[in-house]
């Protein structure tokens, strides 16, 4: 095959393909998180570590129960989400009154404690998690693995059923204008902050659901949500706090942006996303898809 | 004697240290349609926001069909029957104009349908798929009280529903108002605008410094039209 710009087709694809698992990852974090900051006002900091622990959760349930990797799909999301749920009624309710900052402050905190305990009980070096579906197929110009393909597909589905489950349904209805005015929802006769809790417990189990499908592609270990939240933060600035379309649409394109990069300046696939960060502030300071109020 | 379906006594109410209401006294028949008048700031809207539990802090009592409602939180006081249109409107811009009628949950049996509150509003019909806040002024009130008449609440509590509007779109709301009242709807509604409540209610309460001063009978508004102006400084 032809190269393009000097690139042999299978660097350019192979980078393409790595963008998209990483872009999926970043859809799926940063949706949560915008879930998260719409209803809660929390910025979750905690993020990273409750992708963690959805991803050591499977590699726990494997290795302990012996519960396969499909099983753990649907099981550790939920106890992630319950720990989640204990997490805002024991603590992150009191804060609802204050500012942004002490949300921040208290999630940072417990991050910090959770990837504490996690490294002090079974390291930093990381464990391997078998791949579910290995094999791959060539497709010519490039070799793709199918699990990864598989966890593009799957990110994907993901993110059009949270965006539906949001912006199509009853709930969904009630969470946005919860959203705008939640003392008027609840005089309607909705439990709002039995409403906050779950979407607090969803926004987890959706960290915690990407967490286990990392898990065969990373090496699962109690740093692998560190570095990945501060990226994700970025993609939610970029998309716009709080809207659910521009965290999915951003996720997706800043892994492409950042797969590209690799390939055409790799020293600078590292920074790209924040010196988008940069020119996006400076030009729309809401984000892409975000309103000003 | 009938048990009123709502009995308000000695209700006080504080935001933050301020305190708003000093003692207020009302009640409301099954079926009956009864004003709260007074200036601004009188406490007219802090009545209805403590009927419906959404102040900072509420003392004295709220009996509705003979059960308290003070000490409970406002999303199990609207599953009583209780039901608020407040004075901002509180339309939501996030949802178009159906989800906005289908928002608040139905309560009790015995609501309008869908069907019933589009024949008595059909603008909001033709604009169901509008975003709420794209409606004008007085359709984002009808919406505001087409709202809440699904939800098989018997009381509804109108926080000043004519505010802001032209008097053509003024009159549409009092030929409502009068349509609700005869389906079998009791009504709460607070109003400075003393002429449209003359022309619809049963009964007037004169709030003043957050108590209720002085009560004005339908048979009696003419002779007390005078004392009533004094009132309300018009």
């Amino acid at each position: 095959m032809f190269d393009f710009l000097g690139i042999p087709p299978q660097a350019l694809f192979g980078q393409m393909l790595l963008g998209l698992i990483n872009g999926a990852f970043y859809a799926m974090l940063s949706l949560g998180l915008a879930v998260i900051f719409g209803m809660l006002n929390v910025i979750n900091f905690a993020h990273g570590a409750q992708y963690m622990m959805g991803a050591f959760a499977a590699w726990l349930l494997l290795g302990i129960l012996d519960i396969p990797f499909w099983a753990s799909l649907v099981i550790a999301p939920i106890l992630v989400g319950l720990f989640g749920i204990v997490l805002e009624r024991l603590l992150l309710k009191r804060l609802y009154h204050l500012d942004h900052l002490y949300g921040f402050l208290l999630t940072f905190g417990l991050s910090l404690v959770i990837e504490g305990l996690f490294r002090w009980q079974w390291g930093s070096s990381g464990a391997p998690y078998p791949s579910p579906i290995p094999g791959g197929y060539n497709l010519g110009f490039m070799f793709l693995p199918t699990y990864r393909g598989f966890v593009v597909v799957a990110a994907l589905v993901i993110c059009l059923v949270t965006w539906y489950a949001i912006e199509r349904t009853k709930l969904g209805a009630y969470l946005r204008a919860a959203t705008e005015n939640p003392t008027l929802v609840n005089a309607f006769g909705i439990n709002v902050p039995r409403l906050i809790t779950i979407t607090y417990g969803a926004g987890v189990a959706l960290a915690a659901l990407a967490g286990v499908l990392a898990a065969p592609i990373q090496q699962v270990s109690a740093l692998m949500g560190t570095n990945l939240v501060l990226v994700v933060f970025a993609v939610v600035v970029i998309g716009g706090m709080g809207s659910i379309m521009g965290s999915i649409v951003t996720g997706f394109g800043l892994g492409l942006v950042e797969g590209m990069t690799k390939v055409f300046y790799p020293p600078a696939s590292n920074t790209v996303i924040f010196v988008v960060m940069a020119i996006v502030l400076l030009i729309k300071p809401a984000g892409l898809f975000g309103q000003t109020k | 004697m009938v048990e009123p379906l709502l009995k308000v006594s000695g209700l006080e109410a504080w935001y933050g240290e301020s305190h708003i209401l000093h003692g207020i006294d009302f009640e409301i028949g099954r079926g009956e349609l009864v004003t709260l008048l007074g200036r601004n700031g009188a406490g007219k809207t802090t009545t209805l926001r403590s009927i419906m539990g959404i102040v900072g802090k509420r003392k004295g009592s709220v009996t509705f069909e003979g059960r308290e409602t003070v000490g409970q939180p406002s999303n199990q006081i609207a599953r009583r029957g209780i039901a608020y249109c407040p004075e901002e409107r509180g339309i939501f811009s996030s949802l178009n104009v159906e989800e906005n009628l289908l928002l608040p949950p139905i309560v009790k049996p015995g609501g309008m349908t869908l069907a019933e509150i589009y024949k008595l509003f059909p603008n909001l019909e033709e604009r169901k798929r509008s975003q709420g806040t794209k409606l004008s002024g007085g359709e984002q009130q009808m919406l505001a009280i087409g709202r809440i008449l699904r939800t098989g609440a018997s009381l509804l509590l109108f926080d000043e529903p004519t505010e802001g509007l032209a008097p053509v779109i003024v009159q549409r709301i009092g030929d409502i108002i009068r349509t609700l009242k005869e389906r079998g709807f009791t009504i709460l509604l607070v109003e400075q605008n003393f002429h449209f409540a003359a022309t619809v209610a049963d009964r007037h309460y004169v709030v003043e410094n957050g108590r209720v001063i002085d009560t004005v009978d339908k048979a009696s508004v003419e002779q007390s039209l005078g004392k009533l102006q004094a009132y309300l400084g018009v």
